[in-house]
C-alpha cells in the first residue's frame, strides 16, 4: 500500500476483510518483497511529489516493468497516467491513457452511482466517485472495463488496473478481487 | 440514477485528504506555492488567523472574488470559512462551488447558540471541537470533518495537544463503560445518544479528525499526527514565517513521515524564521478564539 497520503486505510481495510496481508509504503526500501502495489485515493499532485522527493519513484517503476502488478484508484490512476491534461505534475506514467483531473466538476458535484464493470459478474458496483477524473484517451494496448456517461473510467493495461472511482469505500470486495487475482497470476509466473 | 451530496461522498473527501496539511492561503499566489509544496488543499481567506487576531473587529466570510480567484489557480480542492451559525454565508460559498466549509470560531460568530444545519447542504463541512461532546454534536448537524480548535494564529501548538488528547481520552473512556452508562456519559457531554454508542462500539469518531489552531513546525505536525491526527491544517504558520515554500514542503514531509525522527530531522533543519506567536497563556479569556462555539 502506498502511503504517502491518501486515504490507504481504507484499502488495507478491505485486504483484512479478505485475509490478504498488506503493508505501508513510504519509503524506497519499503518496496522490498511485496507482490503488489495499491495507490489510493488522495491528491494526486501530494502524491506524485513524495514519490519524487523520497526516492520511491524509481525503484518502483523498475518493479512494474518487470511485472509487479499495481491498483489505483481516482488519485492512484491520475499517477498512473502516461499524459494528464493541462498538468506536468510528477507521476508514474506507467498506463498509455490520456486522463482529465477533477472532470466531473468539483466536490459538490461529487456522486455516486451503479456501474457495470466488465469481467465481475454478480450485478453493477456501487462507485463513489469524489472529484474524480476519467480517462480520455488511451492507447491500443489498453482495455476498458466500465464507463459511466459515455467516458471510460476503469481500465486495464497488463500488470496495471485503475479506477476513476473509489471501491475502497463500498463493503463490496469484488474490485480489489479482480486485482489479487492479478497478483495471484504474476506470482504464479514468478 | 446519480446520487450528488450523499454522506458517503461527502464524509469521502475528508478520507482522500488524510495524511495531508491544508494550509491557509489569501491571494492566488500563496495558493501556488501551497499546491507546489504538496499541500493537499487550502483554505481561502482574506487574513490569516494571526493578522484578524490583530486586526480585531468582525471578522467575516471573505469575499468571493478571492476566494473566486484562489479556485481558479490552483487545481486541488478549495475550502473557505463562514461565521459560526450564519448559514447565508455559507449558501454563498456553496453557490461558487467551494469543495468545503469550514464553519469556524476564527470568525466572529454569527450565532450565540446555533451552529449551521449542515445536512441542508450539498458541500461538505468541516467543524472545530475541543472535545468529544463538541465533535458529536457538530457530527450530528451534519460536519463531514472535525479538527481540533487548538488556538488559531498564536503558533502555540498547545491547546491543540489538549484537545487532541481530550477528544482520544473520552474516546477510550467511552469504550470503557458499559451499555446501560453510555445514557449517562451522553448526557453529561450534551452528545447525540446514537453517536455515543457508535463511539464507544468502534472507538474512533465516526468522520476524519485533523489537528489545527497552533501548528507551525515539522515538529508541531507530526506530534499531533502521533498523537492520532489523522492530518493537519496549518493556518498562520507558513505564510507568516520566513520562507514560506521551505517550511510549507518540511512541514507535508513531516506529516506523511511522522514517525521517523531521521526524516524530520533532515526537514527541520534551516528553515528560516518561524512565526513569531503568542504565548497561550498571555491571551485573556474573550481573546481565546476556542471559546466560539455551542
Amino acid at each position: 500500500m502506498l502511503a504517502l497520503q491518501g486515504a490507504f486505510r481504507e484499502h488495507r481495510l478491505v485486504l483484512e476483510r479478505m485475509g490478504i496481508k498488506s503493508r505501508e509504503v513510504k519509503k524506497a526500501e519499503h518496496l522490498e518483497g511485496i507482490d503488489g502495489l495499491i495507490i489510493p485515493g488522495g491528491e494526486s499532485t501530494t502524491i506524485g511529489k513524495l514519490l519524487v522527493d523520497f526516492g520511491i519513484r524509481e525503484p518502483l517503476l523498475r518493479l512494474i516493468e518487470k511485472g509487479l502488478p499495481l491498483f489505483g484508484t481516482c488519485a492512484g490512476m491520475i499517477v498512473m497516467a502516461k499524459e494528464i491534461v493541462g498538468s506536468r505534475q510528477p507521476r508514474l506514467g506507467v498506463m498509455d491513457i490520456v486522463v482529465r483531473r477533477n472532470a466531473f466538476g468539483r466536490q459538490v458535484d461529487s456522486f455516486e452511482t451503479d456501474l457495470e464493470v466488465k469481467g465481475i459478474e454478480g450485478g453493477p458496483v456501487r462507485a463513489v466517485f469524489i472529484r474524480a477524473p476519467y480517462i480520455e484517451a488511451a492507447g491500443e494496448g489498453v482495455e476498458i472495463l466500465a464507463e459511466f456517461a459515455g467516458k471510460a473510467v476503469m481500465a486495464r493495461q497488463e500488470n496495471c488496473l485503475a479506477t476513476a472511482f473509489h471501491p475502497e469505500l463500498t463493503s463490496d470486495n469484488r474490485i480489489h478481487q479482480l486485482f489479487i487475482q492479478m497478483v495471484e497470476d504474476y506470482l504464479r509466473k514468478k | 440514477m446519480i446520487d450528488k451530496g450523499t454522506w458517503t461522498v461527502k464524509k469521502g473527501l475528508a478520507e482522500m485528504l488524510k495524511g495531508g496539511v491544508i494550509m491557509d492561503v489569501t491571494t492566488p499566489e500563496q495558493a501556488k506555492i501551497a499546491e507546489e509544496a504538496g499541500a493537499v488543499a487550502v483554505m481561502a481567506l482574506e487574513k490569516v488567523p494571526a493578522d484578524i487576531r490583530a486586526a480585531g473587529g468582525v471578522a467575516r466570510m471573505a469575499d468571493p472574488e478571492i476566494i473566486l480567484r484562489i479556485m481558479d489557480a490552483v487545481t486541488i480542492p478549495v475550502m473557505a470559512k463562514c461565521r459560526i451559525g450564519h448559514f447565508v454565508e455559507a449558501q454563498i460559498l456553496e453557490a461558487i462551488g467551494v469543495d468545503y466549509i469550514d464553519e469556524s470560531e476564527v470568525l466572529t460568530p454569527a450565532d450565540d447558540q446555533h451552529h449551521v444545519n449542515k445536512h441542508a447542504f450539498k458541500v461538505p463541512f468541516v467543524c472545530g471541537a475541543r472535545n468529544l461532546g463538541e465533535a458529536l454534536r457538530r457530527i450530528a448537524e451534519g460536519a463531514a470533518m472535525i479538527r481540533t480548535k487548538g488556538e488559531p494564529g498564536t503558533g502555540d501548538v498547545i491547546e491543540a495537544v489538549r484537545h487532541m488528547r481530550q477528544m482520544n481520552k473520552e474516546i477510550r473512556r467511552l469504550q470503557s463503560l458499559r451499555e446501560e452508562e453510555l445514557m449517562a456519559a451522553a448526557k453529561e457531554m450534551g452528545a447525540p445518544y446514537e453517536l455515543v454508542l457508535e463511539v464507544a462500539r468502534t472507538g474512533k469518531l465516526p468522520v476524519v479528525n485533523f489537528a489545527a489552531g497552533g501548528i507551525a513546525t515539522p515538529a508541531d505536525a507530526a506530534l499531533l499526527m502521533q498523537l492520532g491526527a489523522d492530518g493537519i491544517f496549518v493556518g498562520s504558520g507558513i505564510f507568516k514565517s520566513g520562507d514560506p515554500m521551505k517550511r510549507a514542503r518540511a512541514i507535508v514531509a513531516a506529516t506523511t513521515h511522522y514517525n521517523d525522527p531521521h526524516v524530520l530531522a533532515e526537514v527541520s533543519r534551516d528553515l528560516g524564521e518561524p512565526m513569531v506567536g503568542i504565548n497561550i497563556s498571555t491571551l485573556e479569556l474573550v481573546e481565546r478564539m476556542q471559546e466560539r462555539g455551542w
